[in-house]
């Protein structure tokens, strides 16, 4: 269980970049040979290059292409359409706008439904109760689980016809039909359940990491001044989760925004589900593609993602600084 | 951006970093994986291949076999998963295909033939022309008149009913639109869900509307509206979706949610009474009582002008690339894949479609497909299905949402009918 916890948290926190390899002191530059340096250039130089080839000229690629369209088939056909497929996606695109509805309701479900149900279990399974770890496996099994094979679980859960919610509630008959998977007022929420299940279990992990990192000698003297212990956890431990806090909201951020698997497996963003990551796929994805078209929703969803990150980032590093 | 650069460096720049980047990793790989080098072998034909399903991919591979012993040419079969094929068709076309690829006939393949992404191929047809009926003459040209496909197989759409339940119920097989709604009502009375409908795949809706529109505006408006030629605002549109508003009540409650394979089970199980399928609803058929007794008749007339002379049958066969590295050989391979022969050894180990040949040898065939079979051979036209006879990114972008939303809201289809045609028109400028 232990390696999983630690395998997590790095995800989590902001990973730094790759290639940066240790800069040798000035003094001991001399020792270094030839073959040192070009290895050491090897190391830092091919990371860098990829780093570059695959995540910036590609994300820089992706929003030139926005103001084009271009079906895939040879460079010659792409054209220069300005502001055109914006334009049309505001205005026209069906989809669009329940889509950035959606990927906002599940970044405000699962900061309030498992998030604080995370901290509860994290709480509670930081008293070192019994049979601890078998509650903790339990929890955290569905995140090591991947999105995919919840999505195939829970239709199992959710069909309609043979699933087990409508058979056991008699609802699979023709009248008193729950079509939990098709209808649009009841499909984003049966998923949210779904992927809550999940997140539940990842915040506790996180929570659980934050609690180990309490000083004893607080508590201790919490417990000394009398403080009960609803006062204990208001007081003294939320206040230093605080770190903790800002890589819950951070990741929760990136997981709404990042929304696709379950939904692509649950039932590919039909209507009542559309997310912006599927509405991008279901474009660029095919044999005659409209890769501009995409383009400008991955850069729609690339705007919203530094809308939100950029200022809390400033802002908490700026804090963490001043500390 | 891309145009300021240097031409040469632009091409391997972009072809090497900038399609695995903008596409996704992977893209490159298929086109890379291509050829596999026995460029010059004039014993040898490459041909890419999307049957990785192993009933299909062993049926085309004894066709290669046999192929081989008949004149001593290898076919070097470069099988791929066929939705990754599919997925990839674009950059694979572009890099280094094979000498012949597998593909579908309609507008799916009269895109790359325009495109200049295949080999127009009318010698091939000089010799199998004879063996094949108009309307696959018709399906296998391209909008330049050029031939560029030959035909395999194919599979018609149709209704599919259980004998028993007709017998039972005294119910008959409906020729007109009015016989088939008088048939809902009264299977919906015997308590029987008259229509089994699937949706949650989004592709099955597609072909309820091409039936639809097919019967009541005939054959060239159908081709011209999935062109983008005819306005999805038109009248006659508006019509075939008031028909369908007028079955809807009819239809499977809860499509949106149910997979085409849950649906089949309701018409296997005898709950209910018709479903609207391709002849793959026979697959679902495990009980050979039960396949047995399946069977199936064609959409009923709606409009007496066009009667029942259009077939929906998706056709799948075989296309020459741009610039195929032994094109003597790949004519001669195309020119078997056209012949009867061919076809039996495919259709012995993939019983569930049809010849395109019309001088095939029908004697092993079961009764379904006798049926399908007469069914294609005597339709006047043919379509393929939404998404191959009309542009795949407008048919799974803006037709599959925009049908599964007037399955659940029919009233609200004048407004959609607006927002299809807006969207269709910007999509058809584009390229």
């Amino acid at each position: 269980m232990s390696t999983q916890i630690t395998e997590e948290i790095p995800e989590a926190a902001t990973v730094p970049p790759p290639g940066a390899a240790p800069k040798a002191v000035h003094g001991h530059r001399r020792l270094l040979t030839r073959r040192d340096r070009l290895t050491l250039g090897l190391m830092a130089g091919l990371p860098t290059i990829l780093h570059i080839a695959l995540v910036w000229v590609t994300a820089l690629a992706s929003i030139a292409l926005a103001f084009t369209t271009w079906d895939g088939i040879g460079f010659d056909s792409i054209q220069w359409v300005g502001l055109q497929n914006f334009k049309e996606l505001f205005e026209q695109n069906p989809q669009f706008w329940p889509a950035v509805q959606h990927n906002v309701i599940w970044f405000a479900v699962l900061i309030v439904i498992p998030t604080p149900l995370g901290l509860f279990l994290a709480v509670q399974l930081d008293k070192k109760i019994r049979f601890s770890r078998v509650y903790q496996t339990a929890f955290f099994l569905p995140v090591v689980m991947s999105m995919a094979v919840i999505g195939f679980v829970w239709q199992l859960i959710y069909n309609p016809d043979t699933g087990l919610i409508n058979s056991v509630i008699g609802a699979n008959e023709p009248g008193k039909y729950i079509d939990w998977i098709g209808d649009p007022d009841l499909n984003l929420w049966a998923i949210l359940i779904a992927a809550s299940w999940r997140h539940a279990g990842y915040m506790m992990i996180l929570y659980l990491a934050g609690l180990k990192g309490v000083d004893p000698s607080l508590r201790e003297a919490s417990a000394l001044d009398g403080a009960s212990e609803w006062q204990t956890f208001k007081n003294v431990i939320f206040p230093t989760l605080r770190p903790t806090n800002t890589v819950v909201l951070v990741v929760t951020i990136i997981e709404a925004l990042r929304a696709f698997d379950l939904v692509y497996v649950f039932n590919g963003g039909a209507e009542g589900t559309e997310l912006l990551s599927i509405l991008v796929t279901s474009n660029i994805i095919g044999e005659s593609s409209r890769i501009g078209y995409g383009s400008a929703i991955a850069v729609v969803l690339l705007l919203i993602s530094l809308v939100v990150i950029v200022p809390y980032l400033v802002a908490t590093f700026r804090k963490e600084r001043r500390a | 951006m891309l145009d300021n650069l240097p031409s040469p460096s632009r091409r391997t720049l972009l072809r090497g970093i900038g399609g695995a980047a903008v596409l996704g990793a992977g893209i490159p790989l298929l086109s890379a994986c291509g050829g596999s080098g026995a460029a010059a072998d004039p014993k040898t034909v490459t041909l890419g291949s999307k049957a990785s399903d192993p009933v299909p991919k062993k049926a085309f591979a004894d066709i290669y076999a046999a192929y081989q012993k008949k004149s001593g040419i290898t076919v070097d079969v470069n099988t791929k998963d066929s939705n990754t094929f599919q997925e990839q068709i674009n950059s694979y076309l572009q890099g280094t295909p094979d000498d012949v690829f597998t593909w579908f006939a309609g507008y799916r393949m009269q895109f790359f033939a325009a495109k200049g992404l295949a080999t127009p191929i009318d010698d091939v047809w000089q010799t199998i022309g004879g063996n094949f009926p108009e309307a696959m003459h018709k399906l296998s040209k391209g909008e330049d008149g050029k031939y560029y496909f030959v035909p395999l197989y194919s599979y018609p759409w149709a209704v599919f009913y259980r004998k028993s339940v007709f017998q039972q119920y005294g119910y008959e097989v409906p020729t007109t639109w009015d016989d088939f709604v008088a048939l809902c009502k009264q299977m919906q009375k015997d308590k029987l869900v008259p229509i089994a409908f699937g949706d949650k795949d989004a592709w099955p809706a597609l072909g309820t509307f091409d039936q639809i529109n097919f019967r009541q505006n005939g054959y060239d408006f159908h081709v011209d509206l999935m062109a983008g030629k005819a306005a999805w605002t038109d009248a006659k549109v508006r019509k075939t979706f008031d028909l369908w508003t007028e079955i809807l009540p009819y239809h499977q409650e809860g499509s949106t949610g149910r997979t085409w394979q849950d649906a089949a089970q309701t018409l296997a199980s005898k709950k209910a009474g018709m479903y609207m399928l391709g002849t793959f609803v026979a697959q679902q058929f495990t009980n050979k009582a039960d396949l047995d007794d399946l069977d199936f008749f064609a959409f009923p007339e709606i409009d007496p002008a066009f009667g029942q002379d259009t077939v929906e049958a998706p056709t799948d066969g075989f296309m020459m690339s741009k610039s195929p590295k032994n094109k003597a050989q790949a004519v001669k391979l195309l020119e078997y894949l056209g012949t009867s022969a061919a076809e039996d050894i495919y259709l012995k180990s993939d019983p569930s479609v049809v010849h395109a040949t019309t001088d095939a040898d029908t004697a092993s065939y079961t009764t379904l497909q006798k049926k399908a079979y007469e069914m294609i051979a005597g339709a006047k036209s043919l379509t393929q299905f939404m998404d191959r006879d009309s542009r795949p990114d407008f048919t799974s972008t803006v037709m599959q949402p925009a049908l599964q939303k007037f399955i659940r809201d029919p009233k609200g289809v004048d407004s959609l009918l607006s927002s299809i045609e807006r969207q269709k028109k910007t999509i058809f400028a584009s390229s």
